[in-house]
């Protein structure tokens, strides 16, 4: 065998960062800052056509700063971008588009942008690589999608170009790990400049440019519910949910999604959950950003941990004054990291529960619509059965001990399954139905070309179903027929539910596939917000001793 | 906004109708409703006045009230109801409470 050795420089890389760096000196000063007045200079020269890009975007905080300027570019200089981020949340994440700067996406996630990117996709400004979910894009990060410059954001930062990250760390690390160590560049937007910081969390020579930003950067309360807008039929299908579900499967690890029906649940650990004895036995252990909501349950000594994907506005104190429970550095501020929450949430968690805007009869469900591509970020990566767990715990052996694929697919082999739980209500706000026969995913990948659908959850993964009108254990179902006809036997009055055969719906709760409020023991002229350990924000203050301090929008007291 | 005023009537297989005269729960808030029970007699049945903002619902209106008499077996009932777009679930728990305190009352 004759090998054929290649020649060519193996530096390449290094090189061309140093030209760039070295081509930028004129706007140093005292080595890497960078005044606000020279950033849009200094991205013209350190960016070039093609190059992919990232701009730090998360779920909370924001380079918007950083964002604005790469707008404000030559499009003779700077074109034909290709923009490596995990969220779009502000106009400029789209402007870039709208004026050639950029042409490619890759991403996980557009909250109030995702109408724009639909049209854009069909009006060809606009080519998409793949919707992903967060740890799938942070992977591709190091394999195939590393940024060469990456516009992140910081808290404070040194005169080294040390970045202090604190609460809000978010993707950070990650971001800047895959750019700086395949010789990327780095320019950190910052609050402030200082002369020592709280804590490194990320090392200066990481970092090749810094600027202060005029405004502190923006911060979205994401994670914020007003128990005050918690209804009474959210009680009921949280009471539902720790009954049929927490309790029987003794869960401890856990996350939880974003909505106002696991707010509720939060909410009734302390009340509920402590009338049937739970304490100990469910929710001691969360993947969960530091939400208001469940300071009363952490108040009375239910959760033992709780990491965080990233911060949220007004628990910086009480999460400090918390060190047994969150994960907190030695200067007394916590760090949060989605990379590492994410990987949590995937691997060591026992349930996922979440809301969602539309379930089909397979089980499939998704908050795609039509005309939006919205993305889902983390929950694909928590809303699944992790085929690569190895450890076990109480709640996943009885999940798989109850599927009844079991035999056919694993043989004799032991193994557990992760519970992954919808919560819907037949029919939400404005009467839109929670079940659908063909979810608009589908409109939505024709309108936007996708090659697939956007599914949130799939229905294979999908192991239980909460409505009002009953709990559907979907992974004890034989087949997809029975498992179509457990799901249209708690779909109540839309589309879905009406096609349910009585017969076949009372068969399936004799074996118990399907358990109501009556089966379950719940008292449904119970379930009102008076059961709420918080009935609103104040509520959670005073249960907080003070500590935490809503943002103005949320006090209304 | 016109609201729509709809009407239905339910057979039932009992004549039990509630102790008091009758019992109002609820109010007509955002998502919610009010609900007042009567006791009349109806030779057995049920009718029910909805007055609702919401249009293309009726048939959800009619097989969850329908649900309500079934599961309650209640009779000799007149119920009218007050809504400003509560979801089928909200009707459902607003007519149990509704009966709930119709009941206790009586008890006290």
């Amino acid at each position: 065998m004759e090998f054929k050795g290649i020649t060519r420089e193996w530096d390449t890389l290094k090189k061309d960062t140093k030209a760039r760096v070295g081509a930028a000196s004129a706007y140093t000063k005292n080595g890497k800052i960078v005044d606000a007045e020279n950033t849009v200079a200094l991205l013209e020269t350190v960016i070039k056509p093609f190059d992919k890009v990232n701009i730090e975007g998360n779920n909370q905080k924001q380079a918007d700063f950083l964002a604005k300027c790469l707008c404000e570019v030559d499009v003779k200089k700077i074109h034909d971008l290709h923009m490596v981020q995990s969220v779009l949340t502000l106009p400029e994440h789209l402007d870039v588009f709208e004026k050639g700067i950029a042409k490619k996406l890759d991403m996980s996630f557009s909250g109030p942008q995702a109408g724009r990117i639909a049209e854009f996709l069909k009006e060809g400004k606009l080519e998409l690589g793949a919707i992903h979910t967060y740890l799938e894009l942070y992977g591709r990060y190091f394999v195939d999608l590393t940024p060469r410059v990456a516009l992140i954001v910081a808290t404070m930062a040194d005169a080294a170009g040390n970045l202090f990250t604190g609460f809000s760390t978010e993707d950070t690390p990650a971001i800047v790990e895959a750019t700086k160590f395949r010789q990327g560049i780095v320019i950190a937007q910052v609050n402030e400049i200082v002369e020592k910081l709280p804590r490194v969390d990320i090392p200066g020579d990481w970092v090749d440019f810094v600027v202060q930003s005029p405004k502190p950067f923006y911060i979205e309360p994401l994670f914020t519910r007003d128990p005050a807008l918690i209804t009474d039929a959210q009680v009921l299908k949280g009471m539902m949910a720790i009954k049929g579900i927490y309790a029987e499967y003794g869960i401890k690890r856990l996350n939880h999604g974003i909505g106002f029906d696991t707010a509720a649940i939060e909410l009734l650990l302390p009340t509920y959950g402590e009338q049937l004895g739970l304490k100990g036995k469910i929710c001691t252990n969360f993947i969960l950003n530091p939400h208001p909501s469940l300071i009363p349950a952490i108040e009375c000594g239910w959760v033992e941990s709780v990491h965080c994907f990233g911060g949220e506005l007004g628990m910086e104190n009480y999460v400090a004054a918390r060190s047994d429970i969150f994960f907190v550095g030695p200067d007394g501020s916590m760090r949060s990291n989605r990379a590492f929450s994410q990987t949590g949430g995937h691997y060591a968690v026992d349930m996922f529960i979440g809301g969602t805007l539309q379930i089909d009869p397979y089980g499939n469900s998704s908050t795609a619509t039509a005309n939006r591509v919205a993305g889902f970020g983390g929950a694909p990566n928590m809303g699944c059965d992790p085929k690569g767990r190895r450890h076990s715990t109480e709640a996943w052996l009885k999940c798989g001990a109850e599927y009844s694929k079991a035999p056919e697919l694993w043989g004799t082999v032991h193994r557990g399954k992760r519970l992954v739980v919808q919560i819907a209500e037949t029919f939400r706000e404005k009467l839109a139905p929670g079940f659908v026969e063909e979810l608009d995913a589908f409109a939505l990948a024709k309108n936007a070309k996708l090659p697939i659908e956007p599914v949130m959850i799939y229905g294979d993964d999908l192991t239980h179903v909460i409505t009002e009108d009953g709990i559907a254990y979907l992974h004890k179902c034989e087949n997809m027929e029975e498992r179509t006809a457990a799901i249209r036997g708690i779909a109540g009055f839309t589309e879905v539910g009406l096609k349910a055969d009585p017969k076949t719906t009372a068969k399936l709760k004799e074996r118990g596939v399907i358990r109501t409020t009556d089966d379950l023991g719940i008292d449904i002229t119970k379930a009102t917000r008076s059961m709420l350990a918080a009935k609103n924000v104040h509520d959670l203050v005073v249960w907080s001793k003070g500590l935490y301090n809503p943002p103005a929008r949320f006090r209304n007291w | 906004m016109a609201l729509q005023v709809l009407e239905f009537n339910f057979k039932s297989a009992a004549t039990q109708s509630i102790p008091k005269e009758w019992s109002h729960t609820g109010v007509t808030g955002s998502g919610d409703l009010e609900v007042l029970l009567e006791k009349k007699d109806l030779g057995g049945g049920v009718k029910a006045k909805v007055v609702t903002p919401v249009k293309g619902f009726d048939a959800v209106w009619e097989k969850m009230i329908q649900k309500f008499v079934t599961d309650t077996g209640v009779g000799n009932l007149s119920i009218e109801i007050n809504d400003d777009n509560a979801t089928p679930i909200v009707v459902y728990m607003r007519l149990r409470q509704a009966l709930a305190e119709a009941t206790a009352k009586e008890a006290e």
